[in-house]
């Protein structure tokens, strides 16, 4: 909302600088968000009036004008092809400075001299979107006559500062000067003037010409018309003008900028018809047809439909009522009967009105937040008063109104003590009172309570708790003491799965992994890129219907996509190493058809690529993590089926015989998949599953007091020998005193047959109670590998 | 005879003093001080010696052999001394060299943000809660007294995935289904990822996060929300922090308040970063509105509450000047390893 400060003053007296009414303004809860000043920088213009135009010698594009400006008569050439002698307008003398810094000096011009510039209303700093259109391309004529030589900015009110407002959603009264100027009152404490109406009316009856009738009264709450004949179309006085685009709104003729002020002023959005082009003499107001056709006066035809409210005569559509009238009953230079309206219209079917056809206007989006309907016939005699005034016509008597349902004022009371609790404050019965009153609500004090009367135009009171607010903002939040939150007790913290979440995450820090964030919706075709099959899970998504495009349709099924694609990034801008994870959720649909809400379950994507990086590097790290996290009970199953995986090269991580992820090298077709010239290791680990094994609490171990014997040994195997396979047998045979198994070293080569590889153990043996002796190790040493070449058909080697 | 050991000590005395290296001193030793050593050849003599002289003489030859002993002890020590200087000038290395880097991983800067807002707001009582991306339009909105013509329900700002099922577009859901399951007293902040129909671009993302609060109990006012927020404010940006509360409006809260907080890169002198303004916009919040709590089971009449979001990416965004929203989402390793 565009609010120019002299306008603004008008209703209300304003006696501190802009800067400091601001920020009242913002803390009383209209947020400032810009103060523009229109003059700013400019000096030197001064009213001239063109004394002569006369060709310039050596230039056909130009003219040589002589300006008075009263004490002086300046030569300038110029450009300007709309100018005529006799125009008063704003003459730049030398020395002057014009809007965006720009200097005018004298000079020659194409060998004349020029002593100044006339200006354009752009050179003055008014936005060309603003201009009107007769001034768009030329030099700024003035409406009238003003005295020669003074300076612009004393001669028509230019000069001034514009207030951007930003006006909260429940706050629709504030979309007008008015209903700033009312919080202005309220804030300052100072009183508000409204204008003052006087009609004069002619004897001729408006009731004569115009009958309303509304039939969609869902649609139409109120309809008030009113009858101006003998009217003169120019363009607006020069000071409704200026007015008219400080608030954003392009003057167009004196009968349309008449409404476009009054709308400013008031908020009431109003419309001006060409009465001798409708026909018939009753104005109905209808549901559209479906499907019909009309053009509205932005030269647009557009299709509408049965739910939207339509002014009609008894042969056609005039206007797509609250939205936009029709080119066809359009006020032009010729109008001399105007009918004009000023009704009322449901805000949720404006609301849909306008989204449909895509055509939202001053007037639709005003509507479409809530008009008080008891402003119609206040804000139709104001248009009709100023047309009186600026001698565009003569109003006809009275006014044709169809109100059927009056909005009434409603009372209601609030309990001053339970305000001062929910504020902190200590206010008195008596200050609450004055601030109501001070925002135009009724208020009586009533034993403990207040009695209010809530005013049409504030559809955001319905409860105490509005009132809350009401009082404390104009009390002022700044001047409620900041306290802290006594009461019971409560223990703050996170939740174990938020300390495992934090754990797991520290843990993967500490090795090297970057986390990385990424889109909880992926693409549909996420899942082939991993080369997941057709009867895949994972294929069943939960889809959103309108994503912003195919890539982000679906909830993700897996992270893995999302961590390909960042190792796919990383790699392509030569990011040479790589180490990343992901903690997030992924998305399994509850049922077909997706009513209830999926499971959302934490799922942990582990990826790595760059120089040292293999299978054992990354099991490496998934060990560790489990032992951080403090999960034993864990083994690994030969995955050669996982198709996002390298046959050869994939283990699944099991769980208390459950799969709870997955680990391996990635397929040499999702890699190309992925554009991805490096070998990358991933893991996909369901974190549900981790989270319920998650040992937070951890117990001590007393440190071993007996020393430990170890025995090593090496056998020969088969190469296609799982090393598991060993291991279980050294778990099994051990014992009470076997503390631990490492293998560490696996041996291919000159003194071990092909396709053969020699595998070396180290087991170290202790007893909790005693020192062991050789024999005791011996025997179970032996039966260990006694069994291993027994059952595994492997032999020792020395 | 005493001039034989004087003679002797003189001699060990220059020839300790010559000795290069242990050996040579031990060498040493065993010449003068061993069984088969001078000394003892010197001893042998002794028995040549009167009485009244043998005394005299083995007094002496202690004496010297004491000396012996001492010098060859304080060369040894020197000697040792030296040979460790040598051999750790030989292992000199050049220490301007590269060290030997650990890699270890950061945090993504998001969850950085968030777990430092997180400890603030533990600091002060609250508990950590969380809730599901997928909601329903109940939770999302109708719960929180969104209008039905909210234009935050529109197509255009929620994403659906059907008439009633969406992507959250707030964390508030998840206060609506903590008063739902938890009495009063209720002190929490949720946490989370956000989505709003929004194309991706320098300021714009579809997925973004918000951390939100709820305090509700007997008595709460807004003046402990102002408190509240004065703490949390001064714990993150600095105790010179000035705070500001405007008026605003939300469905949610009623009274209704933005929050700003003044320019932390101009201490509110107003910079390009706070637009002139001085002030940053940092959060949004209110007295929990007596609708909202009704809808969840807690009588408006007993006890009051209020509530507070805020959106972590832009405030991470100012912390470290980063420009791109997107770059948030990209995961450059280089981007990443900065924070």
């Amino acid at each position: 909302m565009l609010v120019p400060v002299r306008w603004l003053k008008d209703y209300v007296n304003i006696d501190i600088d802009t800067k400091e009414f601001a920020d009242k303004m913002t803390m009383s809860g209209s947020k400032v968000e810009t103060i523009e000043k229109m003059g700013e920088g400019i000096e030197g213009v001064v009213v001239g009036r063109i004394e002569s135009i006369n060709p310039h010698p050596n230039a056909d594009k130009l003219v040589i004008c002589k300006i008075n400006i009263g004490q002086q008569l300046l030569q300038v050439v110029t450009g300007a092809t709309n100018i005529k002698e006799g125009d008063y307008i704003p003459v730049a003398v030398d020395g002057a400075k014009l809007a965006g810094g720009l200097k005018i000096k004298k000079g020659k011009l194409r060998g004349e001299a020029s002593e100044g510039m006339l200006c354009s209303q752009e050179e003055m700093g008014i936005s060309k979107n603003l201009i009107p259109e007769a001034l768009k391309d030329g030099i700024w004529i003035l409406d009238k006559e003003y005295p020669l030589g003074v300076n612009i900015m004393e001669a028509i009110p230019f000069e001034d500062e514009i207030i951007e407002f930003e006006i909260t959603s429940n706050r629709p009264d504030c979309l007008s000067m008015l209903g700033m100027a009312r919080e202005a009152a309220a804030t300052l404490g100072t009183k508000l003037k409204y204008p003052e109406i006087q009609l004069k009316e002619g004897k001729e009856k408006a009731a004569e010409k115009i009958k309303v009738k509304i039939e969609d009264v869902e649609g139409c709450q109120r309809y008030v018309a009113k009858v101006i004949k003998n009217v003169k179309i120019q363009q607006s006085p020069q000071w409704m003008q200026q007015r008219l685009m400080k608030a954003g709104v392009r003057p167009i003729n004196n009968v349309v900028d008449v409404t476009n002020y009054v709308m400013l002023e008031y908020g009431q959005p109003l419309h001006a018809f060409d009465l001798e082009k409708i026909a018939g003499d009753t104005i109905i107001i209808r549901k559209a047809k479906d499907q019909e056709e009309f053009k509205t006066l932005d030269g647009v035809n557009r299709i509408l439909n049965a739910d939207m409210t339509m002014i009609t005569d008894s042969e056609r559509s005039l206007a797509i009522g609250g939205v936009m009238g029709g080119e066809d009953s359009e006020i032009t230079e010729t109008t001399q009967w105007i009918l004009l309206e000023s009704a009322n219209f449901n805000n949720d079917l404006i609301r849909s009105t306008s989204k449909r056809l895509n055509l939202r206007t001053e007037a639709s989006s005003r509507f479409e937040k809530g008009v008080d309907p008891n402003l119609a016939d206040i804000a139709a005699d104001r248009v009709c008063q100023l047309i009186t005034d600026l001698e565009i016509g003569e109003v006809l008597e009275g006014m044709v109104e169809v109100y059927p349902t009056k909005k009434e004022i409603i009372q209601t009371s609030i309990r001053p003590n339970r305000i001062n609790q929910l504020l902190g404050t200590d206010l008195s019965i008596k200050a609450m009172v004055e601030i109501l009153k001070a925002l135009e609500i009724e208020a009586v004090e009533e034993g403990e309570e207040i009695k209010v009367n809530i005013p049409t135009f504030r559809n955001d009171l319905q409860m105490e708790a509005d009132f809350v607010e009401e009082i404390g903002r104009i009390y002022g939040f700044d001047k409620i003491v900041p306290t802290m939150a006594r009461g019971n007790i409560v223990v703050g913290g996170k939740t174990n799965g938020q300390l495992m979440e934090e754990l797991a995450k520290s843990q993967l820090n500490s090795m090297g992994f970057n986390e990385v964030l990424s889109y909880s919706f992926v693409s549909p075709k996420s899942v082939e890129k991993i080369l997941l099959p057709a009867d895949s899970i994972k294929r069943n998504f939960v889809r959103l219907i309108n994503p912003l495009g195919d890539e982000t349709s679906v909830m993700r099924t897996s992270l893995l996509p999302n961590m390909l694609d960042i190792l796919s990034r990383n790699f392509n801008r030569k990011n040479e190493e790589v180490r990343a994870f992901e903690l997030g959720r992924i998305f399994i649909p509850k049922s077909e058809e997706s009513k209830e809400l999926p499971y959302e379950i934490p799922n942990l994507v582990l990826g790595v690529y760059g120089e040292g990086e293999d299978f054992y590097t990354l099991k490496g790290v998934i060990e560790t993590l489990l032992d951080g996290m403090g999960i034993k009970d864990y083994s690994y199953e030969v995955e050669k089926h996982h198709p996002t995986y390298h046959p050869g090269r994939c283990a699944n991580l099991m769980i208390h015989d459950r799969v709870a992820g997955v680990l391996g090298e990635l397929h040499p077709s999702v890699l190309e998949n992925y554009d991805i010239h490096k070998k990358c290791y991933c893991a996909e680990l369901d974190f549900s599953i981790l989270m319920a094994l998650t040992r937070l609490d951890k117990l001590y171990q007393p440190l071993p007091k007996y020393p430990a014997i170890t025995r090593d040994f090496a056998i020969v195997v088969k190469e296609d020998l799982y090393v598991r396979e060993i291991e279980k047998i050294i778990s099994d045979k051990g014992g009470k005193i076997l503390e631990s198994f490492k293998l560490f070293d696996v041996y291919r080569g000159n003194q071990v047959p092909a396709g053969c590889k020699s595998v070396a153990y180290t087991l170290t043996y202790r007893h909790k109670e005693r020192t062991l002796t050789d024999e005791d190790v011996n025997k179970v040493h032996e039966t260990i590998v006694d069994t291993i070449t027994q059952q595994l058909g492997g032999t020792l080697r020395d | 005879m005493e001039g034989k050991l004087r003679e002797l000590q003189q001699k060990a005395s220059e020839e300790i003093q010559r000795a290069l290296s242990t050996e040579e001193l031990e060498k040493a030793r065993v010449k003068y001080l061993g069984k088969k050593g001078e000394l003892t050849e010197v001893l042998r003599g002794m028995g040549s010696l009167s009485a009244e002289e043998r005394p005299l003489v083995g007094k002496i030859a202690n004496e010297v052999r004491e000396t012996i002993e001492d010098l060859l002890s304080k060369a040894k020590d020197q000697l040792k001394e030296k040979e460790l200087q040598q051999k750790l000038e030989k292992e000199a290395i050049d220490v301007t060299m590269p060290g030997k880097a650990v890699k270890i991983g950061k945090k993504h800067p998001i969850t950085q943000g968030m777990d430092e807002l997180k400890n603030i707001f533990i600091g002060m009582g609250f508990k950590v809660v969380e809730g599901p991306e997928v909601d329903t339009a109940y939770y999302n909105f109708d719960a929180l007294n969104a209008p039905k013509n909210h234009p935050s329900r529109d197509i255009s700002d929620t994403f659906y995935i059907t008439e009633d099922l969406l992507l959250r577009t707030q964390t508030s859901p998840v206060q609506v289904r903590t008063m739902e399951k938890m009495k009063p007293p209720i002190r929490i902040i949720s946490p989370g990822r956000c989505f709003r129909n929004d194309t991706p671009d320098a300021t714009h993302s579809p997925m973004f996060h918000q951390l939100e609060g709820l305090v509700v109990d007997k008595g709460i006012t807004l003046g402990d929300l102002k408190g509240t927020l004065e703490v949390f404010v001064k714990h993150f940006f600095g105790s010179q922090t000035k705070v500001k509360f405007r008026p605003h409006n939300f469905p949610f809260t009623e009274p209704s308040a933005e929050v700003d907080a003044s320019c932390f890169k101009c201490a509110g002198e107003g910079c390009s970063f706070c637009k002139g303004s001085g002030w940053i916009e940092l959060l949004g919040c209110g007295m929990v509105h007596p609708n909202v709590l009704r809808n969840c089971g807690i009588d408006p009449e007993i006890y009051s509450g209020f509530a507070f979001g805020m959106g972590i990416d832009r405030l991470i965004m100012n912390k470290y000047e980063i420009d791109d929203i997107r770059l948030l989402f990209e995961n450059d390793m280089r981007f990443l390893n900065q924070f």
